[in-house]
């Protein structure tokens, strides 16, 4: 690799040092700021873990429960929204690529469409649809996943699309077809497992993005994790500053696994 | 003998006939493959296409009726500074979010494609470019806040007051430093791809006719990579402009920019004496955004042919 990146224009080691250097300062000091906020004693001035021991002590549980039921609710739509990703976008793709291929463009359109669309514009008609929801289904934490599956969409898609680019997907079809599978078959037994890292990675980007979401649910007066860390914040800022901190090294993580599982099959292609 | 020239054809033409019946098989369940598109498409329609509609049409559309009128609530002097002060906080963030992504992308530039430098970067850049929002706001109240540790930092060790004009950190100026931090890891993400598919055959070439490394960027690096810069300028626009977490989270009072507009439009029923403004604003956003990712997908279009 080293020997493809000729002088010619490739920084220098120095250059590339003080780059590192000079952004990481500066992306690292609002982090570390967080950090030692939480672990500020405010009677001393000095330094303590009260904070972070405090979560779990009976005398803040009142003041922390809509942190819990937050994350709680979080947690649920993170589920259902992966559900849907799996079981209602994953199948409509394999359909699409596989008998519909010139519908191709105008599906990537759509399905991208979210990321052109603001939250914030896209709540203004979500909240009558909400309000038939409510009287219908009822006003359930989970109902929230039907929007939370749209804005997922865009992060889905590519991931999953990624994956489906990278196998023949019509060979193994008419192969397994011709041998008996039944279509559940076919696309639980062996399309399934050969698309599973861009499953595994569509699930955990959907994750993630649920897990950060805040401008819908604000807005819709529904209690997740982000709207949680805001009504906390007011009383408790170190609660807030504790569980965000939380919130990002887990996202970090989940992005960690989705990019190492993406190498690990550009090395195996290779 | 003319008829036997022909007879190929036809036989070919029978076979096909002969083929015919299990090729049709095919036929009638691709008419039930439509079926399966269908539960996707309900989907988009109720929760993609219908608040969309609904968003930009409930400002114009009142009791059934188009109301153009309403749309004059965009030229009210308050909302034209709202969408004024989107548009600079925008702007600003995008430009040096962009100039400072970039410069990022330029040191990684060479650094191997699986390694892990590139791998921490990316997810890095994505978990602050796409799900920080609340929690951005959170750290940068810890670290400039009136109680933060670089504010109390700086006074205690400097005698420097940061808020002496007053507490600029919930006004317009205190979104500068939160915007920028997710501004450029989106610059990293977005740009990284186009400075990657820089050949080193190029540099080669350049050094072979007797360049320099100077003359390889002014001539051959900076203009091609220059489209893609443009359009990833243009991605972090539309982004910031749509931004609202951060924004929310910080200014809980006030609404300064549009989107905070927007919440405050949802929440008091009517805003400056008029109805359905969130509707006006929205179709405001959306014609301001569209037209920005109009420009952005036209100039990617563009920039894609350096990338193949």
């Amino acid at each position: 690799m080293a020997a493809m990146t000729p002088a010619g224009f490739a920084p220098g080691r120095a250059t590339r040092w003080l780059i590192a250097v000079l952004v990481g300062v500066a992306f690292a000091v609002p982090l570390v700021s967080m950090l030692l906020f939480t672990l500020r004693d405010e009677d001393t001035g000095g330094y303590t873990l009260v904070h972070w021991t405090g979560l779990f002590s009976p005398a803040n549980a009142r003041a922390l429960s809509p942190l819990w039921e937050g994350l709680g609710n979080s947690l649920v739509l993170a589920a259902f929204t992966v559900a849907l990703v799996l079981v209602l976008l994953a199948p409509t793709m394999i359909l699409v690529n596989l008998r519909f291929p010139r519908l191709r463009r105008l599906f990537e359109f759509l399905v991208l469409l979210p990321i052109s669309i603001p939250a914030i514009v896209l709540v203004v008609g979500l909240a009558p649809i909400y309000l038939a929801i409510g009287r219908t289904v009822g006003t359930g934490a989970w109902t929230l996943g039907f929007a939370y599956g749209i804005t997922v969409l865009p992060f889905a898609f590519r991931a999953i699309q990624a994956a489906i680019d990278a196998i023949d997907l019509r060979t193994l079809t008419e192969a397994a077809r011709s041998l008996g599978a039944s279509w559940p078959a076919v696309i639980l037994q062996v399309l399934a497992p050969n698309l599973r890292t861009g499953l595994m990675a569509a699930s955990l980007i959907s994750t993630a993005v649920v897990l950060g979401e805040f401008t819908i649910a604000s807005l819709l007066n529904r209690r997740v994790l982000q709207t949680a860390l805001l009504v906390v914040g007011k009383m408790d800022s170190s609660a807030a500053a504790i569980f965000s901190l939380l919130a990002l090294v887990l996202a970090f993580l989940l992005l960690l696994a989705i990019g190492r599982a993406g190498r690990l099959n550009l090395g195996k292609d290779r | 003998m003319s008829a036997l020239a022909q007879a190929p054809g036809l036989t070919r033409s029978a076979g096909v006939e002969h083929a015919a019946p299990p090729r049709r098989t095919p036929r009638p369940a691709r008419s039930w493959a439509w079926l399966g598109l269908l539960p996707f498409g309900l989907y988009l329609v109720f929760f993609l296409a219908l608040p969309t509609v609904l968003a930009v049409a409930s400002g114009i559309i009142v009791d059934g009726r188009l109301q153009l009128g309403n749309l004059a609530a965009l030229g009210d002097p308050v909302i034209v500074k709202t969408f004024w002060n989107s548009v600079w906080l925008s702007l600003l963030t995008a430009v040096v979010g962009a100039v400072v992504g970039a410069v990022v992308c330029y040191a990684m530039l060479g650094l191997p494609q699986t390694g892990i430098v590139r791998t921490v970067v990316d997810a890095a850049a994505g978990v602050l470019a796409q799900f920080g929002g609340v929690m951005l706001a959170f750290a940068f109240i810890a670290t400039i806040g009136v109680h933060g540790v670089v504010t109390g930092w700086l006074a205690t060790s400097f005698g420097i007051n940061i808020f002496a004009d007053g507490a600029w950190i919930y006004d317009l100026p205190g979104l500068i430093g939160p915007y920028l931090y997710f501004q450029v890891p989106l610059m990293v993400i977005t740009f990284n791809p186009a400075v990657t598919a820089l050949k080193p055959a190029w540099a080669e070439a350049n050094l072979t006719l007797g360049g320099t490394r100077m003359s390889f960027w002014t001539h051959i690096g900076l203009p091609v990579l220059a489209p893609s810069f443009l359009a990833s300028l243009l991605l972090l626009f539309a982004n910031a402009f749509s931004s609202y977490a951060t924004a929310a989270a910080l200014a809980s009072q006030g609404s300064q920019i549009v989107t905070l507009q927007i919440r405050n439009a949802l929440t008091s029923e009517t805003l400056l004496g008029r109805q359905n403004l969130a509707g006006v604003l929205a179709l405001g956003m959306v014609v301001v955004v569209g037209l920005v990712m109009w420009a952005y997908s036209a100039v990617q279009r563009k920039a894609a042919q350096w990338q193949r």
